[in-house]
């Protein structure tokens, strides 16, 4: 039997992880929104289908959980339960346990675990429906809004669904002082005409309101196609007591029910996050999201190891494109250059297909962290707002699986450091709930991931002081530091400010890890932080990794290519233009200066005695800082494709990888980030 | 399922039985690697020099789209290169998924040692570290030292 099964044990593992990130963020939905019915749907089905595959692979301890913790879900289905921080917090808890299950499923230790005291917990919570729950309930019939008491409304009215555009019109009609009435119309079953009888309802509820909405549609009852019983949302300014004894001596006809009906009890699918948190444009943005995600789309699932394959083929066709058009170039034949162009053509194409099929939203990463946020505000008591924005940008996948952790960071110390804890802000007069922001976006060919705070900034002069005690700079330094350089003591190895080492952060493990794991996908970091307002980390990463165009260039007999992203643009000097200052050689550039640096002495290579005339200088970019590298010779533009130096390079400050040139000879690539 | 494992090497060394080594030269003395580290044997290449590094990476080159990083045991070990320009090689190793290459000053032959011949090293050698050696073999007259590949690529 485990022999059969071995083989879907991946398809299992890759499925179960799926659900599982599904369970969290629809989880996280129906904290917020208890009366959310379509996260709810989906939660319960992926526990099912969870369950379902667990106990066919023979996981029993967790289809045993799952059948629990579906017991649970299937009551707050039914409403007999509500979505309490307590059975919130149980579910999450038994995911967590669902989650440490699959791992070690996966790392090859089995299925086995006890979870009798999860289960005990998911149990008393059913058991204790009776009693507890209607204390609960009794409780709760004082707050109007209160989702088990909606959930009667809105069966009442049958289940009347509303889209966006009905919705706004009752909105409109309430504001300005209508009411909305539900009517359960019923025709005597032996009429003959029925629809003769609910046109003329209609024309009678015309004559004193508008009906936005009739189910089944006034389409259907016109053609007959009803059952002889109908409701109608009627908006209307006056009673309707005059208007139902009308109806009632319509023969044939009468009114079963009338109910006024407020906006807030129709909780339409489409417009249930618009509604009930209004205030809260982002998560109307997510659970339209999520309703676009669940539109069926053809895909294939590929293995990532193939998707690597077609892009190393693609990177050595362009490899070789480049040798035969150094070829065709060198012979000067027509003929292979116009076919050469064609391929050229082609070979762009296809690259960038294979390019797009390995971008991801970073909507993969994203996910992780609502729930992080979740358990980390809890921790450390503060009430966080946390807004994802631009979770659709798409990544190339190398990039996505390295930014989870420096991400994660940064989320960490915005809750943990950023923002203050409630009583603190409240004296400052920001409001209780901090906001933190994560947002995604494009920029010609880089990604923009930022994540904002509104707490209290960066304290600069803590920041001195601390580096001052952990020597890092000496107190006279520190007197003259400008603010860009006290900022940048953040990223120094082991810096921490936090006052009080938590759980959270202040475990050694700084920015500085941040920013080199950055540094090492050729991404940039930017702190920007106004005091007492709020902390800005802004990422900048390179859409893709693997094909890029560069400037190559010659120092001495030694070729290497620099990435265009980071020049500005080459020029020439003459020597006697470069003067010193402060030990360090410069040029004036159209009126700045520019600090010069030797790229022979920087890759250590021998100084050669005789000095040319006029010398080649590469405007480079690092950070916000412009640089002149000053190169022997400037060979020219062009599309390479980055290798890895492989594991015995790693980390060689200055060199971010190596492309095979077109002669067959390996270059290295400058990281003109490291470099200096 | 899709890709054929390359077989499992063993790293350790198994004393009874026989191995199959390529010796070759560095300097004067004679080494010997187990043949299942050896992926080829190539003849010197363009070799890329890597800034920044120890001395003793020479560099890397181009194998077939693959780079290989390139460790001159000549410098690690300071070992006097010898012999002629035409006969040195580089030996590319696959040691788990590390592709290695070494230069060597020549390739002498592919031969089989037998397991009694091959003596544990206890005393220090002066040029190979000893931590980098798995034993001393003896084979007709001559005395060959066995690389421990995994050690010295650690």
């Amino acid at each position: 039997m485990k022999m059969d099964m071995s083989q879907y044990l991946d398809v299992f593992l890759e499925e179960s992880k799926e659900h599982l990130e599904n369970l969290n963020q629809k989880l996280l939905e129906l904290e917020k929104n208890p009366d959310d019915g379509s996260s709810l749907n989906e939660i319960f089905r992926s526990a099912h289908t969870l369950k379902g595959m667990s106990s066919t692979m023979g996981f029993e301890d967790l289809a045993d959980l799952t059948h629990h913790m579906e017991d649970i879900l299937s009551d707050l289905k039914e409403g007999l339960l509500t979505a309490s921080p307590y059975v919130v917090d149980a579910l999450f808890k038994s995911f967590d346990r669902i989650q440490s299950i699959v791992e070690n499923i996966e790392n090859g230790h089995g299925g086995e675990s006890d979870n009798r005291d999860l289960i005990e917990v998911l149990d008393s919570i059913k058991s204790g429906l009776g009693a507890q729950e209607a204390a609960a309930v009794a409780e709760q019939q004082l707050v109007l809004d209160s989702p088990l008491l909606q959930e009667a409304v809105s069966s009442s009215i049958n289940g009347i669904e509303i889209n966006e555009y009905e919705y706004s019109i009752l909105q409109v009609a309430e504001n300005s002082g209508m009411k909305i009435y539900a009517l359960k119309i019923e025709i005597d079953r032996d009429c003959l005409m029925k629809s003769v009888r609910a046109y003329m309802v209609f024309r009678t509820l015309e004559e004193e309101g508008e009906v936005v909405k009739s189910v089944p549609s006034a389409q259907d009852i016109d053609d007959g196609k009803f059952d002889g019983t109908f409701t109608v949302l009627l908006v209307a300014k006056n009673g309707l007591d005059d208007t139902i004894k009308r109806l009632n001596n319509i023969s044939e006809v009468s009114v079963a029910s009338c109910d006024v009906i407020a906006l807030t009890q129709l909780a339409p699918r489409e417009t249930s996050a618009a509604k009930t948190e209004p205030e809260n444009p982002v998560l109307d943005q997510d659970a339209k999201d999520g309703k676009r995600g669940a539109k069926i789309k053809q895909t294939v699932r590929v293995d990532i190891e193939r998707l690597d394959n077609l892009m190393n083929l693609v990177g050595e066709l362009v490899m070789h494109k480049g040798r035969l058009e150094q070829i065709a170039a060198n012979r000067k034949i027509v003929e292979l250059n116009e076919a050469m162009e064609q391929i050229d053509r082609i070979s762009t194409d296809l690259q960038s297909v294979v390019m797009k099929v390995r971008m991801v939203p970073v909507e993969q990463v994203f996910n992780r962290f609502p729930r992080m946020v979740r358990d980390l505000s809890k921790e450390l008591n503060k009430e966080i707002d946390f807004i994802i924005e631009g979770k659709e940008t798409e990544l190339d996948r190398t990039v996505i699986d390295e930014i989870g952790d420096p991400l994660i960071h940064l989320l960490r110390n915005a809750i943990d450091h950023g923002i203050e804890p409630t009583p603190e802000r409240l004296v400052k007069g920001k409001p209780a709930k901090g906001t933190v922001l994560l947002r995604a976006r494009h920029e010609g060919n880089n990604v923009y991931i930022e994540v904002e705070d509104d707490g209290g900034g960066i304290n600069t002069e803590r920041v001195l002081q601390k580096a001052v005690e952990k020597g890092l700079i000496d107190a006279k330094q520190a007197e003259t530091l400008g603010w860009d350089d006290t900022i940048s003591l953040l990223f120094y190895p082991g810096f921490s400010t936090a006052s009080t080492v938590t759980d959270v952060s202040g475990r050694g493990v700084g920015l500085d890890v941040v920013k080199s794991k950055i540094e090492a996908l050729s991404g940039e970091i930017f702190v920007e932080a106004r005091p007492g307002l709020g902390t800005r980390f802004r990422i900048k990463l390179p859409l893709t990794l693997a094909i890029i165009q560069a400037l190559m260039i010659a120092v001495q007999n030694e070729v290497y290519a620099i990435p265009l992203s980071s020049v500005d643009e080459t020029t020439m000097i003459s020597s006697h233009e470069i003067k010193m200052m402060q030990k360090q050689e410069v040029i004036q550039l159209r009126g700045t200066v520019l600090p010069l640096y030797r790229l022979t002495g920087l890759l250590g290579l021998p100084d050669l005695e005789q000095e040319n005339e006029s010398m080649y200088v590469v405007v480079v970019r690092k950070g916000d800082r412009q640089i002149g590298l000053v190169v022997d010779t400037l060979i020219g533009q062009q599309e390479i494709v980055i290798k890895s130096l492989g594991r015995l390079f790693l980390g060689i400050p200055g060199i971010a990888g190596a492309i095979v040139a077109g002669d067959g000879n390996v270059r290295l690539i400058l990281d003109i980030s490291t470099l200096f | 399922m899709e890709n054929i494992e390359s077989t499992p090497i063993e790293s350790s060394y198994d004393a009874s039985r026989d191995i199959q080594v390529v010796a070759f030269k560095l300097g004067k003395e004679e080494y010997a690697v187990d043949i299942l580290h050896v992926q080829e044997i190539n003849r010197l290449l363009n070799i890329t020099r890597v800034p920044r590094t120890e001395r003793y990476i020479e560099g890397v080159v181009n194998l077939r789209g693959n780079i290989v990083p390139i460790i001159n045991l000549h410098i690690k070990y300071s070992i006097q290169s010898a012999g002629d320009e035409e006969d040195k090689r580089i030996i590319v190793f696959q040691i788990d998924d590390l592709k290695v290459g070494i230069i060597v000053d020549e390739v002498s032959e592919v031969i089989n040692i037998k397991s009694k011949d091959i003596e544990e090293t206890g005393r220090v050698y002066e040029s190979a570290s000893s931590e980098h050696i798995k034993g001393v073999a003896k084979v007709d007259n001559r005395l060959m030292i066995l690389l421990d590949l995994n050690k010295i690529f650690d």
